[in-house]
């Protein structure tokens, strides 16, 4: 602790920082003098898109090893003008939220409870499925002789809160294995 | 908006739901804009604006209507953008009627299959093919006229009774929005799901495009339409869909029967036979897809691998998917960061849904409902299931965030930007693109030696795009490829600069024809982000909008015919005389060169024939449409039908309910039986659901939250101080509210915010309803229960969008009980209302002489007589203070007077009966007693399609169907005649086979 100075007795602090409230640098401790925002600590300010509605508030996501450590509102935007409703000022939460799952899990049939998986077999588990069921519920014409060349026993939805670039590989993918039902969020 | 002299936001609370785009709003206040809000609550948006104009949820047709009624009779519309932009001089078919004259209907209903055939809504035709127009505005058959007669009867007197909207409240509104429309001044009207949620929801958006183009607020600064969408690029996902009946940029998926043949997939989308708008380059667009997806092995001799494309016929919307789960027709599932277990309507529906699948992959970032439903959710808190019998495989796999991941949002305004990667994923969780690509990759490894035709499409697939560094796919080449390039000749391989140079021959590719210009130059235009400080209010170098990056679409309409802008304060784009070229603030949404008195001779034939004051370049004729001869299912003219469950009768029309709205009669989505209908008061209240700021849509990117859970911990309810006083609810106490579907309980908000309205001379209480919260779901910080439980599923015909804004229920204080007794409770009102599959379900509700007039007028070479027809009449109760007979389930027969039973649903989007041809007509019996036995269309959804018949609806039938959502593009196609005629033979047949 440092040694007691009697010019640091409060009164004379508020009298030599001009701080007439009491509420400026006079009552500020030396922890919060030496407490820098972790804005300024950042090694890095990435440049995004706030990922809630469709307002599209620019972001700054400030990272430290490799790590987001703050989302503030971009200023430069001329959309969103540095602001940030409530969600978009949660959303270092959606990085960091110790609810956040972050390995595979799979259920069973008739299983109580999770186990976990690794991706790759998780990946071919679901591959083989997608063929198993393409196949199952093939349907090559209808009942005249149209063709439809397609399969009815997959279906997605889901879209309106990931990229356009993900949508498309989506949407090329699934048509390509003749899988028909995607939808979004845009129907609802 | 911020130029806007008057906002008026309907449908939507923007301020709360689009918080910092509400800035924009605040923003034209300052500049001294007038600013109003229709809603049935008072919201922060409310707080916000000049005035509140509390409205019945619903019935906002009759208001806009009302507006356009006045606007016409007082002379208040923009005289010579209306003469010249609009299509108000056409005449339209001499066979034309509407529901002035049917009671409700327009000509050309069919009432078994609850469709219109449009072939009575075209423009009448002169000699030489062209259509005949009326510049005075004065015969009867013209757009004007016909405009005029359609909305005399929504008067301000009908605003009163119908929306409880007092006189001086309607005369503030128009004054407002009319005082503040012309030359000098623009209005700008916001909506969101409030309007797009409803049986009939696209048609509010027509009605508000009417009155906009009646006023000249479209194509100008200040003016047009917002919708406020909701989802970070749920834009994008419309644009380059995850969507069933779209293909990239709007081109339709090819149906079965219609699109058998390459030629006419590409004639529907548009040709210069039908078109002069944009749409006429259909084939550029068409085969630019085809060469980006399967590059050497589309060719000219294949018709671009055309037949790779598998069809459609009929619905595949989420909701019938659903149903076709409950049947054991679905195997797997994929939810992609959506949550259908809280965030779909009928939530039990889905759930039970998803029991019956045998796989589920469920990709997000935490454990939510949609993922665990099988552990924790409301059934299993019933006992109706149980983990040991539900034999669905579930995996769940972490997915990678925004910062996780470089990739482009499209938002509401279209404009894409592109967000850049900060950190890498953490553990296993991973990014679609990355997940998407590998399990492409599996599935063609697994494929490579089958020598099955159907695989050819999946091994045929360009796939190959580049790994980095870090073993994930480089997005920048999924965006070249969205863009386009050219494929031999000088420029191989470059980017495509803009859709313009796409080519119907194959020497360009492009993904998306839309997007193309996204990454002209070679560069990444979406992720362009000069600060806005460094350029003008446009702000043209941050992002980039599709289409070309323009601002305001079809924003030649700024200026006036002869391209001087309307006024000095709203200039935008103009024609500059000198250069020969227009130019202005914002990319001219015009040939750039198209002089303003340039004429062409004929109607269509594509871009070339566009003259210099056809500002609708994507329009088939150039011109706003006032009257929509084709593109909506329900009608050229929006119309005021009440909502499924509403327990007012329509004052409008004898037709209650949209006649062409899908509904799912099924045991677990039940309807409260209708207004005036026994049973109807077991369900007295209006519910409507909305949003709140400090969550998102189903909870499962703010519930996980501790911030955002901390903010807004528990699901209430809100409702005024009368109806809490009349139920006897405690403020902050419980209360459980029970629809049709679901019991669900909520905390109480008493608030004045919530008035009663008075309709009709009936106090009609709504009730609001915020939606994000869950029950389940590992690790949630809040859970409740879920207010989409209550809803039922019944859709707009054009977009299958279920209608939540207008739900039927009752609400009494207290918790709701426990475990099984919960479906107890609901069943007990159910019984007491007398529910059954057909309650609420009827279509046609107007006199059998309207009926028969409007199928003699549309589709029968001989008109029917009321005596063919065994007519059900509907009682409508010892309160039913309206006269007229009810119809439904009417024997119907054709012209050849052959005799035709109505059977099973088969056509799952539309709920279209199927007619068979029977040994005898059978009577029907009375709709409104259903209980007594069936009436009509009894047989559930699907359950024909169960039984393995798939593909057997005729969905197709209808051309106009394909491709319906296709906002504001021009549809002329749609109505061919080779079309139709190849299609009655295919129904012919179909029924001769059986």
């Amino acid at each position: 602790m440092a040694r007691f100075s009697p010019l640091e007795w409060p009164v004379f602090r508020q009298f030599r920082s001009g701080d007439t409230t009491g509420r400026g640098p006079s009552v500020t401790s030396a922890k919060t003098r030496a407490t820098k925002p972790r804005t300024v600590t950042s090694d890095a300010v990435v440049k995004s898109v706030c990922p809630y509605c469709a307002v599209g508030c620019g972001q700054n996501v400030f990272v430290r090893d490799n790590k987001v450590v703050q989302i503030e509102g971009d200023p430069d935007s001329p959309i969103s003008r540095g602001r940030l409703c409530p969600k978009g000022a949660a959303s270092e939460q959606l990085v960091n939220s110790s609810t956040r799952i972050t390995e595979v899990l799979y259920r069973a049939p008739r299983a109580k409870d999770w186990q976990t998986l690794d991706l790759e077999t998780a990946t071919d588990m679901i591959a083989d499925r997608f063929l198993e069921a393409r196949r199952k519920h093939w349907q090559d014409t209808d009942e005249f002789g149209s063709p439809l060349r397609r399969t009815m026993g997959i279906a997605s939805l889901g879209g309106a809160t990931i990229d356009n670039e993900e949508n498309y590989l989506i949407k090329k993918l699934f048509t390509a294995a003749g899988a028909i039902q995607i939808e979004n969020q845009a129907r609802i | 908006m911020a130029n806007a002299d008057c906002i008026v936001i309907q449908g939507s609370n923007m301020a709360e739901c689009h918080p910092v785009g509400y800035q924009w709003v605040v923003e034209a206040r300052l500049r001294g804009a007038k600013v109003i809000h229709v809603d049935p609550r008072f919201t922060r948006t409310t707080a916000n604006a000049d005035k509140h104009v509390p409205i019945r949820a619903g019935s906002d047709i009759v208001l806009l209507g009302a507006l356009i009624h006045s606007v016409l009779e007082q002379d208040l519309f923009f005289d010579e953008y209306v003469r010249h932009y609009t299509n108000a001089a056409n005449l339209i078919s001499p066979d034309y009627q509407g529901p002035e004259d049917l009671e409700g209907l327009f000509s050309g209903y069919d009432p078994t299959t609850h469709t219109y055939d449009n072939a009575t809504w075209q423009y009448e035709l002169g000699d030489d093919g062209e259509p005949i127009v009326d510049p005075t505005l004065e015969h009867p058959r013209t757009v004007f006229q016909i405009l005029k007669r359609h909305y005399a009867r929504y008067t301000p007197e009908a605003v009163e009774t119908t929306c409880g909207i007092k006189p001086e409240d309607f005369d503030y509104l128009l004054r407002s929005v009319t005082e503040n429309s012309g030359r000098d001044r623009t209005t700008c009207f916001a909506y969101a799901v409030g309007w797009t949620q409803h049986s009939l929801g696209a048609q509010f958006i027509r009605t508000a495009s009417i009155l906009q183009l009646l006023l000249g607020n479209m194509g100008r600064p200040g003016g047009g339409i917002m919708a406020l969408r909701g989802h970070a690029t749920i834009q994008g996902s419309t644009d380059i869909p995850t969507l069933f009946n779209l293909l990239p940029g709007y081109l339709p998926m090819p149906s079965a029967v219609v699109h058998d043949d390459f030629q006419d997939y590409v004639r529907g989308v548009g040709s210069p036979d039908t078109q002069k708008g944009f749409w006429s380059n259909g084939n550029a667009y068409t085969v630019s897809l085809l060469k980006a997806w399967w590059g050497d092995a589309a060719t000219e001799d294949n018709d671009f691998a055309y037949h790779y494309l598998p069809r459609i016929n009929g619905a595949h919307g989420t909701y019938q998917s659903a149903v076709r789960m409950l049947e054991g027709g679905v195997d797997g599932f994929f939810i992609l960061g959506q949550n259908p277990a809280v965030g779909s309507a009928n939530g039990r529906m889905q759930r039970m849904a998803m029991s019956h699948l045998k796989w589920l992959v469920v990709r997000d970032f935490s454990l939510i409902e949609s993922a665990t439903w099988w552990k924790d959710g409301p059934e299993i808190e019933s006992g109706e299931l149980s983990p040991e019998e539900i034999d669905t495989e579930v995996f769940f796999l972490p997915a990678a965030n925004h910062t996780e991941k470089a990739g482009s949002f499209t938002q509401t305004q279209r404009l894409v930007q592109w967000r850049f990667k900060a950190v890498d994923s953490p553990g296993q969780a991973q990014s679609e693109l990355d997940f998407f690509h590998a399990l492409g990759v599996k599935l063609r490894e697994r494929l490579k030696d089958s020598d099955d035709p159907r695989d050819r499409p999946l091994l045929d697939l360009t796939w190959d795009y580049p790994i980095d560094e870090h073993g994930e796919v480089d997005v920048s080449a999924v965006v070249r490829e969205i863009n386009g390039f050219h494929i031999g000749g000088d420029r191989d391989g470059e980017a495509v600069d803009g859709f313009n140079e796409l080519r119907a021959d194959g020497t360009t590719a492009s993904g998306c024809w839309i997007y193309a210009g996204v990454y002209a130059g070679g560069e990444n235009q979406a992720a362009r982000k000069k600060p806005r400080d460094q350029q003008d209010e446009t702000a043209l170098d941050w992002g980039w909008a599709w289409p070309a990056n323009r601002r305001i679409l079809y924003n030649r309409a700024s200026a006036d015919p002869a391209g001087v802008p309307w006024s000095e304060r709203k200039r935008h784009v103009w024609w500059d005389a000198d250069a020969g070229r227009w130019t202005g603030r914002d990319v001219p949404d015009f040939p750039a060169d198209r002089a303003p008195d340039s004429t062409s001779e004929s109607a269509y034939g594509g871009t070339g024939s566009l003259r210099g004051d056809d500002p609708f370049v994507m329009q088939a004729d150039g011109k706003g449409w006032l009257f929509a001869p084709t593109g909506m299912i329900d009608g050229p003219l929006p119309t005021h039908f009440e909502p499924q469950e509403s327990t007012v009768r329509n004052p409008l029309y004898s037709q209650q309910n949209n006649p062409t709205r899908v509904t799912m009669p099924r045991e677990d989505n039940l309807s409260a039986p209708g207004a005036g209908l026994p049973g109807s008061e077991v369900y007295p209240y209006v519910f409507t659901t909305y949003r709140l700021t400090e969550h998102h849509t189903a909870g499962g990117m703010s519930r996980w939250l501790p911030y955002l859970s901390e903010l807004q911990p528990e699901m209430f309810c809100e409702v005024s101080p009368e109806l809490a006083e009349e139920v006897g609810l405690e403020p902050y106490g419980w209360a459980t509210i029970v629809s049709p579907r679901a019991a669900i309980e909520t905390r109480v908000l008493v608030t004045k915010r919530m008035k009663p309205l008075t309709i009709a001379g009936r106090t009609i209480h709504q009730i609001g309803l915020p939606y994000h919260w869950g029950a389940g779901g590992d690790g949630a910080v809040v859970q409740g229960d879920s207010a989409n439980d209550l809803l039922g599923i019944t859709m707009d015909p054009n977009v299958f969008i279920q209608a939540s804004k207008s739900v039927a229920g009752a609400i009494v204080p207290g918790r709701r009980p426990r475990g099984p007794e919960r479906q107890d409770l609901v069943d007990k009102f159910r019984a007491e209302a007398g529910l059954t599959e057909e309650s609420g379900n009827q279509h046609a509700t107007v006199p059998v002489e309207a009926i028969v007039a409007s199928v003699g007028a549309g589709k029968l070479a001989e008109p029917l007589a009321a005596d063919d027809l065994a007519v059900a009449y509907g009682p409508h109760g010892p309160d039913c203070s309206c006269d007229t007979p009810m119809v439904d389930g009417a024997d119907f027969r054709r012209a050849e007077q052959k005799a035709y039973t109505t059977v099973t649903t088969t056509d799952d989007r539309t709920g279209r009966v199927d007619i068979l041809p029977g040994a005898e007509a059978v009577a029907e019996g009375p709709a409104g007693q259903s209980e007594d036995g069936p009436a009509g269309e009894t047989t559930s959804g699907g359950t024909e399609e169960a039984a393995g018949t798939e593909g057997s609806d005729d969905g197709s039938s209808d051309p106009s169907k394909a491709g319906h959502v296709r906002d504001g593009a021009g549809d002329g196609t749609r109505d061919e005649a080779p079309e139709d005629a190849g299609n009655d033979s295919r129904n012919d047949e179909r029924e001769d086979d059986r």
